[in-house]
């Protein structure tokens, strides 16, 4: 086990580099495509031709893409100075880049963006697990009843409607009209009974939509485990219904369930664009979406690492799960 | 005979039946038998005959049918004096796996994949015994283990389900069957996912802890060979009703019914001279919606013509051929004896 959780993070290692050297080479390419200059970016509509070589040598941007690969890098680990001459731009390591544009270092503005994620992620995530998975095994167990009939229809709706929908209907109702969330941010530090209030109506919608699929996932995955041979075994050892149905069948229909719920909390901490945008939260999908908008190079390339970093870790996670849910699988 | 002189196991015009959008499944269609405690019962037939419904029927598991609708049940199913149609699912639910229990045809999907062996013996045998101890039922699932020939039964009883070959899945599974003393034990085709040598290592087992506990017991099969050694008596079933019943030793010697020959010239045979080809029995199985009129086996019976249009419009019912040997067939016994002793008899 320990041998191979090693092993697996030697491999995310490895694909972490693989995902930026593939980011890096598409920043590096993609101006080079479209004849723009990504120093040009920096400096102001008006600025003269040395101001322009002055910015490229400062961001590295004269030096070869192995080179400035290599720079990148080695920032990570032992910080970095953008150096020119006289101007010195110190980014301290963890470096993962410089945004030249809103003058900040991108690993501390990443990491003060996570915790909005993190906040929507966890709360989110523990709701529609519980209301998904539940909904869906009391509509299993009463299929073709009317509960299930609502159940299955308000799940179809689930998966249907746009979250900016859902959660645009939500902000008019329950915060504009009715005054009972606010509708702004705060952070835990400053005032948890806000921070509780604000992220009321953002983890209700995320979870609805999620919900819905979960619901619909549990509700097949236990109609299917019901009919399965070892259930009629349990139930042939006179076991009461309840431990037929909350042990022995539960324990096969989470599993699924667990697969994806590790890629949708991986996902959803990488970033949020459309919950953050409807609820106007300020986390990683936020910073994706203006970073683009302004082409700010470094602060995409950093986010995409950190987007790829949790749907990788999450993968491991589930991996590693996996194998304690079910004796079958031999980690090796 | 125990209790109320009724035989221990008892079952009267047993009919089960599942609504379904096409219409009434008459799985089991009017079936009576009785078994004695230390005597088995061979019920054979082909699927879809309504065997392993009865055998469900019986453990009040037909409730949970899966993706069949609730199955409409009637008739009288006596264990030991009391009804189990009559009885309600909690009742039953107490009985099960005390009073009766049940092994089922594929052990590796019988048993739960993600708990040990030992776990699935233990809480079988907890849920009969609450006071019990996990340690002592622990001490039980091991010495069940080691009575159904596992061997190292203290270490094999931590393993999981694929850590066990087919043949000794089978026999935890007969473990974890025989946990609580059962008085009546159903193996529906206990046999029939295994290989052939631990086929008859597993009836062998089966016999000989029927001998030690003296249990009532019925076995499943569309294999009349699994019978002949294990059953004292057979019962053979098609389209959801009895055809013919009789002592095992009576009816492989002179069956009566022309399904019945039909099982028997299907069934290869290694003590006789090399066969060209097995005689299977023609057509398929009835359905159950739309049963055919009168006698159900009549579109696939080759002497259908010879009860002069009875078989198409009557529908026959179990009569005494010799003693104790009933079948339910319109040819007249001189007849069925005639056809039996000149034409079947020579190819078995």
């Amino acid at each position: 086990m320990l041998v191979y959780v090693f092993r697996r993070l030697v491999n995310v290692v490895f694909m972490l580099l693989v995902v930026a050297a593939v980011t890096f080479g598409i920043f590096f390419m993609v101006p080079k495509l479209t004849g723009s200059d990504p120093a040009l970016l920096y400096v102001g509509k008006i600025a003269d031709k040395a101001a322009v070589e002055g910015i490229r040598h400062k961001m590295g941007l004269d030096k070869s893409i192995i080179e400035q690969f290599w720079l990148f890098l080695k920032g990570i680990f032992v910080g970095r100075d953008f150096n020119a001459g006289v101007d010195v731009t110190h980014c301290s390591a963890p470096c993962l880049g410089y945004s030249f544009k809103t003058e900040r270092e991108v690993w501390p503005l990443l990491l003060d963006r996570v915790g909005v994620d993190f906040s929507l992620a966890v709360g989110a995530s523990i709701l529609w697990v519980v209301l998904g998975t539940g909904t869906g095994v009391v509509s299993a167990l009463r299929r073709g009843t009317l509960l299930d009939r609502i159940t299955m229809t308000g799940a179809l709706a689930g998966v249907s409607l746009p979250m900016y929908f859902t959660g645009l209907v939500a902000l008019a109702v329950f915060a504009n009209n009715l005054g009972w969330f606010p509708n702004n941010y705060t952070d835990f530090a400053d005032d948890p009974l806000l921070w509780f209030e604000g992220l009321v109506l953002p983890w209700i919608t995320l979870a609805f939509l999620f919900a819905a699929t979960y619901a619909r996932l549990s509700r097949a995955t236990l109609l299917d485990v019901l009919g399965e041979d070892y259930i009629r075994t349990a139930r042939a050892k006179g076991l009461a219904e309840p431990v037929v149905i909350g042990k022995h069948a539960m324990r096969s229909t989470l599993t699924p369930i667990l697969t994806i719920f590790g890629m949708d909390l991986g996902g959803l901490l990488g970033g949020a664009v459309l919950t953050e945008k409807t609820f106007n939260l300020r986390g990683l999908g936020y910073e994706a979406v203006t970073s683009i908008a302004s082409s700010d190079l470094p602060v995409i390339m950093g986010v995409t690492l950190f987007a790829a970093f949790f749907i990788i870790m999450a993968n491991l996670l589930v991996d590693m799960l996996y194998a304690v849910v079910d004796p079958r699988v031999r980690l090796g | 005979m125990s209790i109320n002189d009724k035989p221990f196991l008892s079952v009267r015009d047993l009919k089960v039946h599942f609504p379904t959008d096409d219409g009434l499944v008459k799985s089991v269609n009017g079936l009576s038998f009785d078994l004695e405690k230390g005597k088995t019962l061979g019920i054979v037939g082909e699927s879809g005959s309504g065997k392993s419904v009865t055998s469900l029927s019986i453990m009040g598991l037909h409730r949970a049918g899966g993706k069949r609708g609730a199955p409409q049940i009637s008739g009288e199913i006596w264990l030991d004096g009391e009804d189990l149609v009559a009885a309600g699912p909690d009742r039953v639910r107490k009985l099960r796996g005390q009073k009766m229990a049940m092994i089922f045809q594929d052990p590796l999907t019988a048993m739960h994949p993600y708990y040990t062996v030992g776990a699935q013996i233990v809480e079988g045998y907890r849920a009969h015994h609450p006071g019990v101890s996990k340690r002592e039922a622990r001490k039980r699932a091991i010495e069940m283990l080691d009575r159904v020939g596992i061997p190292q039964p203290d270490k094999r009883v931590d393993n999981y389900p694929h850590e066990f070959s087919g043949g000794m899945r089978q026999r935890a599974m007969i473990a974890m069957a025989l946990v609580n003393d059962p008085s009546l034990l159903i193996a529906d085709e206990p046999t029939t996912a295994l290989d052939v040598t631990v086929q008859a290592q597993i009836l062998d087992l089966i016999r000989d802890l029927q001998k030690e506990f003296g249990s009532a017991v019925i076995i499943i099969t569309h294999d009349l060979g699994v019978v002949a050694e294990l059953a004292d008596d057979i019962l053979v079933m098609y389209g959801g009703k009895p055809v013919e019943r009789g002592p095992a030793a009576t009816l492989f010697e002179s069956p009566e019914h022309p399904y019945t020959w039909g099982l028997l010239g299907s069934m290869p045979r290694l003590d006789r001279e090399l066969q060209d080809r097995l005689t299977p029995v023609k057509g398929t199985p009835p359905s159950l919606i739309n049963v055919p009129s009168g006698c159900a086996f009549h579109p696939r019976c080759p002497y259908a013509e010879l009860t002069g249009g009875r078989s198409t419009t009557e529908v026959p019912v179990l009569a005494e051929a010799a003693p104790q040997h009933h079948a339910a067939c319109h040819l007249p016994i001189a007849e069925r004896h005639r056809i039996f002793a000149d034409e079947i008899a020579p190819r078995l």
